[in-house]
């Protein structure tokens, strides 16, 4: 029998893990509005939570489900997506595409446990900084009163007491 | 004579399909015979776990196991069985992918277990009797396996290496899969033993997809009736086939009825589940989100739709549980 895994499992308490539980953010911004807006907001020096690991991608219709789904299994406690407002899609259809699958995903996460707030969608343009300031502060928010996701069936949950 | 190759078939959390399924291959299972000594089959041979525990490591050229892991006595025989097998082959969807029994991830065992035992109208348990591990009466004991929160595929409990799709796998596949194995030419590990590309691209109804499909509503098969010869998408019908590897012969679609998905992704989709949602999602005809809503609305039960068979084997692997926690296998 191998060591002891139970000791690994030994979190801290929900109480202290409450005080000092900063959520992780995985953000995709779509590289022609989102991002540029979150460029605006660096150079003008606002300042917002920075809880958010942004990954630049061409269109909010390139994000897979697979990536909003992987990244809840790493560890994220909160995904965002930001897109081009509707009509203004440099590739015309891709953030449609992106609020279907939007609207579907978070269905399922919510029937897969995962609330509605952890998963969210906003149409910010490259000249809203203050929006997507609002929109980071707020999600942050939330995920911070939900606390942390604490997904993983991970292997320490079955116990190797089956030797063979 | 020289001896002939060792091969092995078990099954863990199955219905007893995949058994079924190397059945039908009718006469080719004496091809099969012929060429390999059968050591263990708990379904039709009278073989015990104490002669699998006699064979020398290594013995058994191939060991076939069909069903999920959701007890210890099936953990440890997928242990054991790896030990004594050069090859190990995860059987049918349940043991690839986890299964219909893997739906089971969206309750916790407690939940199963009062189901099962109490709650369900056909259930007349007044004394309350749940299964126990160990019991003993007149100083007899006896033990049950037990019974885990979560399900699990073969590959997240040993190694695994290759996978034999379906449910249950096509004649077609099974027998390709032994040819292969049995000319000693071996793909690489982890290969899934199917042509690796969508049922659509082999779908009799193929040349009746339309170009720009788009999607007003959902509908169930007994909602309609179902056109023999169109795409089944085009009817509106939710078919898993864009996402799901080929190889079938697609038996539900000549039955005229949608695929839901069995024979897993493709080798370039890690979550099936996620890859359908996507492309299903993307056909919705509107761009006003509360129209959006309403067509989705004709998606009664996205997970057990989408992760039929693969709900352990996708990146959350189940449904969140309320207070994560180690495992007492004992109730």
């Amino acid at each position: 029998m191998p060591d002891n895994k139970q000791n690994s499992l030994q979190v801290a308490s929900p109480e202290k893990e409450a005080a000092t539980f900063e959520p992780r953010i995985v953000a995709f911004f779509c590289t022609w509005c989102t991002y540029l807006a979150a460029d605006l907001a660096g150079t003008s020096r606002f300042k917002y939570a920075p809880n958010v690991r942004v990954v630049r991608v061409m269109c909010s219709g390139r994000v897979d489900p697979q990536f909003v789904l992987d990244a809840f299994a790493h560890g994220a406690d909160g995904v965002l997506i930001g897109g081009c407002h509707p009509g203004d899609c440099h590739y015309q259809e891709g953030n449609y595409k992106a609020l279907r699958r939007y609207r579907l995903l978070s269905r399922m996460l919510q029937s897969l446990g995962i609330e509605e707030q952890r998963f969210r969608l906003e149409w910010i343009s490259a000249s809203e900084a203050d929006h997507l300031r609002s929109a980071v502060n707020d999600m942050v928010e939330n995920v911070r009163a939900l606390g942390p996701l604490h997904l993983q069936p991970s292997e320490e949950m079955f116990p190797e007491e089956v030797a063979v | 004579m020289a001896e002939k190759p060792k091969v092995a078939f078990y099954w863990c959390a199955s219905c007893g399909g995949c058994e079924e399924a190397v059945v039908d291959l009718a006469e080719a299972l004496l091809d099969v015979v012929a060429a390999v000594d059968i050591v263990f089959w708990p379904v039709a041979l009278d073989f015990k776990r104490k002669d699998v525990e006699a064979l020398p490591d290594s013995a058994v050229l191939a060991t076939f196991i069909n069903g999920a892991i959701r007890n210890t006595e099936e953990e440890e025989m997928a242990h054991l069985l790896r030990r004594k097998s050069k090859l190990l082959l995860a059987f049918g969807s349940c043991s690839q992918l986890g299964g219909i029994p893997g739906l089971a991830n969206l309750f916790d065992r407690e939940s199963i277990l009062q189901g099962v035992y109490k709650e369900s109208p056909s259930t007349v348990n007044e004394e309350g009797t749940f299964p126990r591990l160990h019991w003993s009466e007149n100083g007899r004991t006896v033990d049950l396996p037990g019974f885990y929160e979560t399900v699990r595929t073969l590959d997240q409990v040993v190694d695994v290496d290759y996978y034999i799709p379906g449910c249950p796998p096509a004649p077609r596949i099974i027998q390709a899969a032994l040819q292969t194995l049995l000319s000693g030419e071996l793909p690489p590990k982890g290969t899934v033993l199917a042509p690796d590309h969508a049922l659509c691209e082999e779908c009799v109804r193929r040349n009746t997809k339309p170009e720009n499909l788009s999607i007003t509503q959902f509908k169930r098969p007994h909602e309609v009736f179902i056109d023999e010869e169109k795409c089944l998408l085009a009817q509106g019908l939710l078919c898993m086939g864009p996402a799901t590897l080929a190889g079938c012969d697609a038996p539900c679609i000549q039955g005229n009825m949608p695929c839901t998905g069995c024979c897993g992704p493709t080798s370039r989709v890690r979550d099936q589940g996620a890859r359908i949602l996507s492309s299903l999602a993307t056909l919705v005809d509107s761009k006003d989100e509360t129209e959006i809503d309403n067509i989705l609305d004709t998606i009664p039960d996205p997970v057990g739709t989408f992760y039929r068979y693969s709900l352990p084997s996708s990146f959350l692997r189940r449904k969140k549980m309320e207070s994560p926690k180690v495992t007492a296998i004992s109730r």
